[in-house]
């Protein structure tokens, strides 16, 4: 599933086995997107957040 | 029999549990903290229509697991619970539970001002190690060699108008090989070990920093170390790092939201599937 990059125009190509939740980047950027939905076959996109002082494991 | 996982950011592991779970018929939810919020006080429990029988947290965000379980496991079985991740995302508060049960860790001092950090760490001697208390993957995690650049760090340090970072948490620096240890327990068992080798232009062993993961086998005093450490915060399923010292096996941290991928990459234990049945275990007790 391709898609586009919001922020600089370039293509996103998510897997086809991806799920709400998953994070995408856009290879020509960097800019990182979660996988809002799949929505009749097609990625809806939103820019993920940050990563946060307090992330990890 | 109905599992959840709780997520802010899904990552290889969630997908890894997920897929367990099914493979062994368990039926499987991926709940978006971001995207739920729960009632505290009044109004209809979103807990019971939103979540399964029990939940793994799995946010990354520790604060948002933290306080998300602490309203959830009100309802629910919430692996690990609030008590556990209290202690495990707060370094200071591990070192306490840790001291306190026998474990043997690093020497750790706190200091709380600019002025007295520096006379701490003169006072402990340089190298030594500066963390801060809450955060992972050894972001900020700082070497301090002498004198200058502990005045250097700490002024930064004291530039970032953030409570935590006036907090100064100070480790000596433990001569080991260039690798530490990571073992992941699970309730009162240890499934794998492994070693995580520091990368050529990194001091730090964190795979998330480049660390190299490989298959450790541990003997059994030390193996008796981790499992009394894991029991210091409580039982659950956690990440417990140590340094092979001069001293022996030495506890430096516990990680209450276990990443485990590189640890997958080289063991033969099917990690993931030993997590979700430890979670589905703690409700057909």
């Amino acid at each position: 599933m391709k898609t586009s990059c919001e922020v600089c125009g370039g293509e996103i190509d998510v897997p086809d086995d991806a799920i709400k939740g998953e994070i995408v980047s856009c290879p020509d950027c960097g800019s990182e997107y979660e996988v809002a939905e799949i929505k009749e076959g097609k990625p809806v996109l939103k820019p993920a957040e940050e990563i946060g002082e307090d992330w990890g494991e | 029999m109905e599992l959840s996982i709780l997520y802010d950011r899904l990552r290889w592991e969630e997908k890894a549990l997920a897929d367990e779970a099914k493979k062994i018929g368990v039926k499987v939810g991926l709940v978006d903290a971001k995207a739920h919020p729960l009632t505290l006080v009044g109004g209809d429990s979103v807990a019971n229509s939103t979540f399964g029988d029990v939940v793994l947290e799995r946010c990354m965000s520790h604060i948002r697991g933290l306080y998300y379980t602490a309203v959830l496991e009100r309802e629910k079985v919430v692996i690990n619970s609030y008590n556990v991740l209290s202690l495990t995302t707060n370094k200071l508060l591990t070192t306490l539970a840790l001291d306190k049960a026998g474990v043997p860790t690093p020497k750790t001092a706190v200091a709380f001002s600019l002025e007295s950090a520096l006379e701490l760490a003169d006072r402990m001697g340089y190298p030594l190690v500066i963390k801060p208390i809450i955060g992972s993957w050894g972001k900020m995690v700082a070497c301090i060699r002498d004198r200058r650049e502990a005045e250097a760090l700490f002024e930064t340090r004291e530039m970032i108008h953030e409570p935590l970072q006036q907090i100064y948490y100070l480790q000596e620096y433990v001569q080991r090989p260039p690798r530490d240890i990571r073992a992941i327990v699970v309730g009162d068992k240890i499934i794998a070990t492994i070693y995580r080798y520091q990368p050529e232009d990194d001091w730090r062993t964190n795979v998330a920093r480049g660390g190299a993961a490989v298959l450790a086998k541990l003997e059994p005093e030390q193996e008796d170390i981790i499992i009394k450490a894991a029991k210091a915060v409580g039982e659950g399923v956690l990440g417990v790092d140590a340094m092979e010292s001069e001293r022996g096996l030495l506890v430096h941290e516990i990680n209450g939201c276990v990443e485990f991928k590189g640890a997958a990459s080289v063991s033969t234990v099917n990690i993931p599937r030993k997590i979700v049945e430890y979670a589905i275990g703690k409700v057909k007790r």
